[in-house]
């Protein structure tokens, strides 16, 4: 479905240094560099896959997702996306895919969404029954119906994220590429977005490329994770093999009756929090079996739960190896 | 984009264009206080044409010429510059590339649904102080008054073609709205907005039949106002029609180009 191969993308912009004579000097003459944003990145993804795009910021997530939607030239190397060249931007594709994301909006910013929703039926050619059909799926799922009347303007941040999702999902995009989707959003409007996301992609089996810095949007929709550093690939794979990789180590979270002391805990692995009623330790998978046991046995337990250690850390430790 | 999407899509862009245009209906108000420049010129031209006339103007063609000239400029206005030159800043341009229709096409139905509402403003006191001032300068010729209509169609033509280069120059460098201050400037002189072309000397008016901005302004105008015959009318026409076939060659080419080089911007 979507292919990439030696992918490049460079830069040329204009550096100084601070300053009146600089700032006068670069009137004369002016100095740039080339900034390498996608610098030989090659991927395949399948049709119906879901995969996470994972990086640090300038990592060159968006920058390689902007390529695949048509907006960006690449410097070198080819894309395609269902046989699309995508800066070609034909009709084709471009009713085929649809960027997301949670930074710019499309909707009309002072007209109601349901104007933008019916513009892009007009653009996109929706027959009239298949629109009412989809819009009606999408006002139920994301629970819209109070908001199509009221000015963009008007909407909270969520409800825009939401009524965006709709105009995006009007036409049936095959590809969907989610810049930040969930960007600012509350804990319970990110889960709202996620298993709205999911289902679109379940039911339409549609493409699926998140990138996001929030590690619960990619836990709960990414099996798998390509991730991008500096412009390279250092990863892609299964989620679950990225984090045995890079943090083997379990965290066994103990919820305790009272209070346990300091030396009670020796032995036990690393401790990653002690608090009153709840023990997190660091262990290796080789010693869960005897820590648990001995957990257990020897402290006022009255809950335990073996844990792989949180994807933030995972992604922290992953972009910090990169750095070195 | 294929031509029959573009058709299918361009009722519904002009719609939700007169909607949003209705939403600002409060800018459009100061956009139309801002063009009445012509009617302070009016002032001035006639107490001067009162006690002499200003080549072909006396007191009367003056009050017609200008009149007629802040109808054309309602008509004719475009502010695709500016939107574009935002949209490439804030990187939200990239909101209309994903689209299966033509960015330019998108900004030229928003520009003219924008037509109504301003003609409903501000041109039934325009026509009717025509009438009442100056029924005896305007032309008679339904030729000519055809002509009018296409000159006009051709105006906006050339002012959006202009502006929609103007806001690609955004695509290019950081700064294109000092080109627009360079190029309104170019255009309050030579268009015969505030000055009527043909009032120039001889070489100023050669220079300025060759350059387009007559042709956004004057040109309709002079023929509003019963200036030119049919024959130096139709070869009036010719030139305009050709600057408007060379801007739309020259925006699209440098709208496309500018593409190549977007996404410094962010979006």
């Amino acid at each position: 479905m979507i292919a990439i191969e030696r992918l490049e993308k460079h830069y040329r912009v204009p550096e100084r240094a601070v300053g009146l004579r600089a700032a006068f000097g670069s009137l004369f003459h002016r100095t740039y560099k080339t900034v390498r944003a996608v610098d030989g990145v090659s991927f395949s993804i399948s049709r119906g896959e879901r995969v996470g795009f994972l990086g640090p910021n300038g990592a060159g997530k968006t920058t390689t997702l902007k390529i695949l939607a048509g907006l960006l030239y690449p410097t070198a190397g080819t894309v395609s996306v269902d046989g699309h060249v995508p800066q070609r931007r034909e009709d084709a594709f471009l009713r085929k895919i649809m960027l997301v994301t949670g930074q710019k909006q499309q909707l009309l910013w002072d007209l109601p969404p349901s104007e933008t929703f019916e513009l892009n039926r007009a653009i996109y050619d929706v027959p009239r029954a298949l629109y009412r059909k989809r819009l009606d799926e999408l006002v139920t799922l994301l629970e819209i119906s109070e908001l199509l009347g009221r000015p963009t303007r008007n909407l909270s941040l969520g409800e825009r994220m939401k009524c965006e999702l709709a105009a995006a999902l009007i036409h049936g995009p095959e590809v969907l590429f989610l810049d930040e989707p969930t960007l600012g959003l509350d804990v319970s409007m990110q889960a709202t977005i996620r298993a709205f996301i999911r289902r679109y992609n379940e039911e339409h089996g549609a493409t699926l490329i998140l990138t996001s810095h929030y590690m619960d949007d990619v836990a709960a929709l990414c099996p798998r994770v390509v991730v991008i550093d500096q412009g390279r690939i250092s990863y892609d794979g299964a989620l679950e093999d990225l984090v045995r990789e890079v943090r083997p180590d379990k965290r066994v979270v103990l919820r305790v009756s009272r209070p346990v002391d300091a030396r009670d805990l020796v032995g036990l692995g690393t401790v990653v929090k002690r608090e009153p009623g709840e023990i997190v330790l660091q262990v290796t998978p080789d010693r869960l079996q005897e820590v648990v046991t001995r957990a257990l046995a020897t402290l006022p337990v009255t809950d335990l739960t073996v844990e792989a250690p949180p994807l933030e850390e995972v992604m922290s430790e992953l972009f910090a190896r990169g750095r070195k | 984009m294929s031509l029959r999407a573009t058709l299918r899509a361009t009722p519904a862009l002009l719609r939700v264009g007169l909607v949003e245009s209705l939403a600002y209906r409060a800018e459009l108000l100061v956009w139309i206080l801002a063009t009445t420049m012509p009617l302070v010129m009016m002032a001035l031209f006639a107490t001067v044409a009162r006690e002499a006339p200003i080549g072909r103007y006396g007191e009367g063609e003056v009050i017609a010429y200008f009149l007629a000239t802040f109808l054309v400029r309602q008509l004719t206005g475009s502010w695709a510059a500016w939107e574009i030159n935002m949209d490439v800043k804030q990187g939200t341009l990239a909101t209309r590339l994903l689209r299966p229709i033509h960015p330019l096409w998108a900004y030229a139905c928003e520009g003219i649904a924008a037509l109504p509402l301003r003609l409903v403003l501000s041109a039934p006191l325009a026509i009717v102080a025509l009438i009442l001032t100056s029924r005896g300068h305007l032309a008679r010729d339904p030729v000519i008054w055809g002509m009018f209509a296409v000159a006009t169609l051709l105006a906006w033509a050339i002012t959006f073609l202009i502006n929609a280069a103007l806001g690609s120059l955004a695509l290019f460098v950081d700064s294109s709205l000092r080109w627009v201050d360079v190029y309104l400037l170019l255009f309050f002189v030579g268009s015969g907005y505030l000055v009527p072309v043909d009032v120039f000397p001889g070489w100023a008016r050669t220079v300025l039949d060759a350059l387009p901005f007559r042709y956004q302004i004057g040109f309709p105008v002079e023929l509003m106002v019963n200036v030119h015959d049919r024959a130096h009318a139709l070869a009036l026409l010719g030139r305009q029609l050709a600057w408007t076939l060379a801007l739309l060659g020259a925006t699209l080419a440098l709208f496309h180009r500018g593409l190549r080089r977007f996404g410094a911007f962010g979006g």
